[in-house]
């Protein structure tokens, strides 16, 4: 089985966020950054888990510039074999989706697994648009994943219980919580991350189809006002004259 | 390696002698894969023990041994180990950088360290390769686990005067040991016992003692003020049967094994320190800013950004020394290695030569530890004293790191002992720099009053000038009390907690300079603030212990002679240390962590 896990660059989870050039840009300075959640703890481990048991290949791809290598050596790391970067700034979800979907034609990859989300803009784009562009059946917010016998079953948590549903190889899988546990990377690994192939390609053309007008804070909480139990007239009050809501 | 054509500063040359941020490594400096081992062992922390603490703390069964291994499945026990024993050969800066981020692990760091340092190191730098072979697999992973046997009952800083007996068997295939082993960390579980003995009652000697020994008893667990989870027992040994081929090191020959270990030992404890320090440190900004009173977070309020600053610059002072003298013993074991030293002679003669700054890092971790564990728990006011807040574990689990590993006062008498004894032996040049202070005090003093400009000029120069204060005191002291120096512990005390003033501001010094060429001012700028702040703080501490100790064997012209040196030497410009403080503690309050 060769499998193929995207991996994204976002600022650790304890970040500071605060923003620059008019609230137009996302600041960075002092930021940590960590490979997302969901591409590392769940879509990787749950890779390298399908490896272990029926052998096979895990690869990495990521869209960034040579900056953000240390993430994909964490990748590495934890396990996987090899790894792509496409050389280039990730503009939005389809231009990233574009670059990923052109590698991904060249290498013939029975899945591809992707984050539910990224962490950092929370687009959850990424896995539906390569599906489309690889003409592929996507699963979307995975819980669990099992395969036998070239079909995937895979298992989406709905409103009220669980769907459980069988899709045929190749496919396009997004991972949420539970499809795996976090891995902590080992020594040997760390060590060996350093030799594994990291391959650079150039991007392809594309035009990116969204762009970032302005971020906007939420509004600081005001401050909390204490009502007297013997007076729950009073609530009334201040919910229909103040806050307007009744 | 840069600057292999620069000297490397010899153990304890420090205070004759200036050093260059070029020569220093700083944790800014580790490199991505240093810095990914670093994070592992921060996330296996987070992760794996950290959820735990409460049960850990309660000794449920079996658990800090199934974390040892899991640790050791991650490769955390074996980072120091070469290769060919099953290990990863890391150098000293990538292991302080694995060691702090241990750290903040509580009981567990305890029964870590204990392992992987005075258990195992013992066998890996004094065991016969055979011994090795045999061993260190599994203490590498984890299977097994290491306990140090050294104090007993009767012998606790005094630890040559160990009574526990080893004599040989009548065929010649034993030593049979027996004795009994006190505050043994990792007693109630271990595998392995590195245990001293004296044979026929005089030759101190190390023994590799297997945990399953006929006669070899494990006795109740000590109920204890903090590291609750560490498992400390006494160890009975009746009778024990030690083949003659688990004899450590050579006979009569334990003491080095016990003193050198130790000396590693303290850099990993300051190292542990450190970490602890810095989770502590980020609990008490998080509280501060999450705490409100009279209408506004309790981390706008200057009584609590002035404790805040102030754990930020023992910590960074700390972090400072701790990553200076790692790499001072990097560079030894490369220059050994290079002129065709084995592996272990080149890290025990290293170990040997840095002894004085591991006596200091012990000292000046532990203390810090404490200072930054106590003020946590003042910041949270009333929570700080109840369990469910973080304030109570480390407030308790702290104390004991200024005790074990040789209480703070031997370190501190260690320090001031191994100086002059270096000294004695022409090992570094003490008396020329002596006399030329002496000199100095005779002659005008420099009326310059010209302000140094530069970043941290004034400090340069300040520092230049305390050590001087040091050695004035110190050769006077020598020179006056000669060989009844030894029985004046308090003039030895002020001496070392000079040393220690001088080492740390040094460190911090060079680390921000080194920053600041590295990476600009803008990101220096706290770093210059706490370091201006600590120097400027440490001169009158340099100048109040040099009272001290001068006024208790000076007397006459001279003490006053001395005295007017004492102030020259200490010497400062005035700092808005205030201001400054205020200035760092933003900088904590905005990160809502130690940020440093």
């Amino acid at each position: 089985m060769k499998i193929l896990v995207c991996i994204s660059k976002v600022p650790d989870t304890t970040s500071k966020i605060t923003f620059k050039d008019g609230d137009t840009k996302f600041k960075t300075d002092n930021i940590q950054f960590i490979v997302n959640p969901y591409d590392e703890w769940y879509a990787l481990v749950r890779a390298l888990e399908l490896k272990e048991a029926a052998g096979g290949s895990v690869s990495i791809i990521h869209v960034g510039p040579a900056e953000n290598d240390p993430i994909i050596r964490k990748a590495l790391a934890i396990g996987a074999d090899n790894a792509f970067r496409i050389n280039a700034e990730a503009k939005d979800a389809y231009y990233t989706a574009f670059q990923i979907a052109a590698h991904a034609r060249e290498e013939a990859y029975d899945l591809i697994l992707v984050g539910k989300e990224t962490i950092d803009f929370n687009g959850s784009a990424i896995g539906g648009m390569l599906a489309q562009m690889l003409e592929m059946p996507f699963e979307s917010m995975c819980s669990n994943l099992q395969i036998d016998d070239n079909k995937l079953t895979v298992e989406r948590e709905i409103e009220g219980g669980k769907e459980i549903s069988e899709i045929n190889l190749p496919c396009v899988v997004s991972a949420k919580k539970d499809l795996a546990e976090q891995r902590i990377p080992n020594m040997r690994g760390i060590m060996a991350a350093r030799t594994k192939p990291l391959q650079v390609l150039e991007a392809q053309d594309c035009e990116a189809l969204t762009h970032i007008e302005k971020f906007e804070r939420l509004p600081e909480k005001g401050a909390c006002k204490y009502i007297d139990a013997e007076h729950p007239e009073e609530l009334l009050n201040l919910l229909h004259n103040e806050a307007k809501v009744i | 390696m840069e600057n292999n054509n620069i000297k490397v500063l010899k153990g304890g040359e420090f205070l004759v002698r200036e050093s260059t941020p070029d020569t220093i490594f700083i944790p800014e400096e580790l490199n991505e894969e240093q810095g990914m081992i670093r994070d592992m062992a921060a996330e296996f922390v987070e992760k794996e023990v950290s959820p735990l603490l409460d049960e850990i703390d309660a000794q449920q069964e079996g658990l800090i041994p199934s974390l040892m291994e899991k640790a050791g499945e991650l490769g955390l026990l074996s980072t120091s180990i070469p290769e060919e024993f099953g290990g990863f050969g890391q150098d000293f800066n990538t292991n302080a950088a694995m060691t702090i981020a241990i750290g903040p692990s509580f009981s567990f760091g305890v029964a870590f360290a204990a392992h992987t340092g005075i258990g195992t190191l013992p066998i890996l730098y004094f065991g016969t390769d055979e011994q090795r072979k045999k061993y260190l697999p599994g203490l590498a992973s984890g299977q097994l686990k290491a306990a140090y046997c050294l104090t007993e009952p009767g012998s606790g800083s005094d630890a040559l005067a160990a009574r526990t007996k080893a004599v040989l068997s009548e065929d010649g295939k034993y030593y049979i040991l027996n004795g009994q082993k006190m505050f043994i960390t990792n007693g109630g579980f271990a595998d392995l016992y590195i245990v001293f003995a004296k044979i026929d009652g005089e030759k101190f000697t190390g023994f590799i003692v297997e945990g399953d020994s006929q006669g070899l008893t494990r006795g109740p667990e000590e109920k204890k003020m903090g590291i609750k989870g560490s498992s400390t027992t006494p160890i009975f040994l009746e009778n024990v049967k030690v083949p003659v081929e688990n004899l450590l090191g050579e006979i009569g020959k334990g003491h080095l094994i016990a003193f050198n270990i130790l000396n590693i030992g303290r850099f990993k404890l300051c190292a542990m320190a450190v970490g602890g320090c810095k989770a502590a440190a980020s609990v008490s900004v998080a509280y501060a800013n999450e705490r409100h009173q009279f209408g506004k977070a309790i981390s706008s309020f200057g009584a609590i950004q002035y404790k805040l600053a102030e754990q930020a610059i023992r910590i960074f002072v700390s972090e400072s020394a701790t990553y200076w003298a790692s790499d001072l013993i990097n560079r030894k074991v490369e220059e050994m290695k290079a002129s065709g030293s084995s592996y272990w002679d080149a890290i025990m003669t290293a170990a040997e030569e840095y002894a004085i700054e591991c006596a200091m890092l012990k000292v000046m971790g532990s203390e810090t530890l404490d200072y930054v564990v106590d003020e946590n728990v003042q910041i949270h006011g009333g929570y700080g004293f109840i369990e469910e807040y973080p304030a109570a574990r480390p407030y308790r689990d702290a104390r004991i790191n200024r005790i074990f590993e040789g209480t703070n006062e031997i370190n501190r008498l260690l320090t001031v002992d191994m100086l002059l004894k270096r000294a004695l032996k022409g090992r570094i040049d003490l008396m020329g720099p002596v006399k030329a202070v002496q000199n100095e005090l005779m002659s005008i003093p420099d009326f310059n009053t010209e302000k140094d400009t530069g970043v941290l000029a004034a400090e340069c120069k300040a520092i230049a000038n305390a050590k001087k204060a040091v050695l004035m005191v110190a050769g006077a002291a020598v020179q006056k009390l000669m060989q009844n120096l030894e029985d004046e512990q308090e003039i030895l005390m002020n001496i070392a907690d000079m040393m220690m003033e001088v080492y740390g501001a040094e460190a911090a010094l060079l680390r921000s300079l080194k920053i600041l060429n590295l990476k600009g001012e803008t990101i220096a700028q706290p770093y210059i603030d706490m370091t201006r702040v600590f120097v400027s703080d440490a001169m009158e501490r340099l100048n109040l212990h040099g009272r001290h100790a001068l006024a208790a064997f000076a007397e006459g012209d001279e003490l006053k002679m001395m005295l007017m040196g004492l102030k020259r030497f200490t010497k400062t410009e005035i700092v808005n240390t205030k201001a400054l403080r205020r200035s760092i503690a933003a900088r904590l309050i905005e990160a809502n962590k130690y940020a440093f």
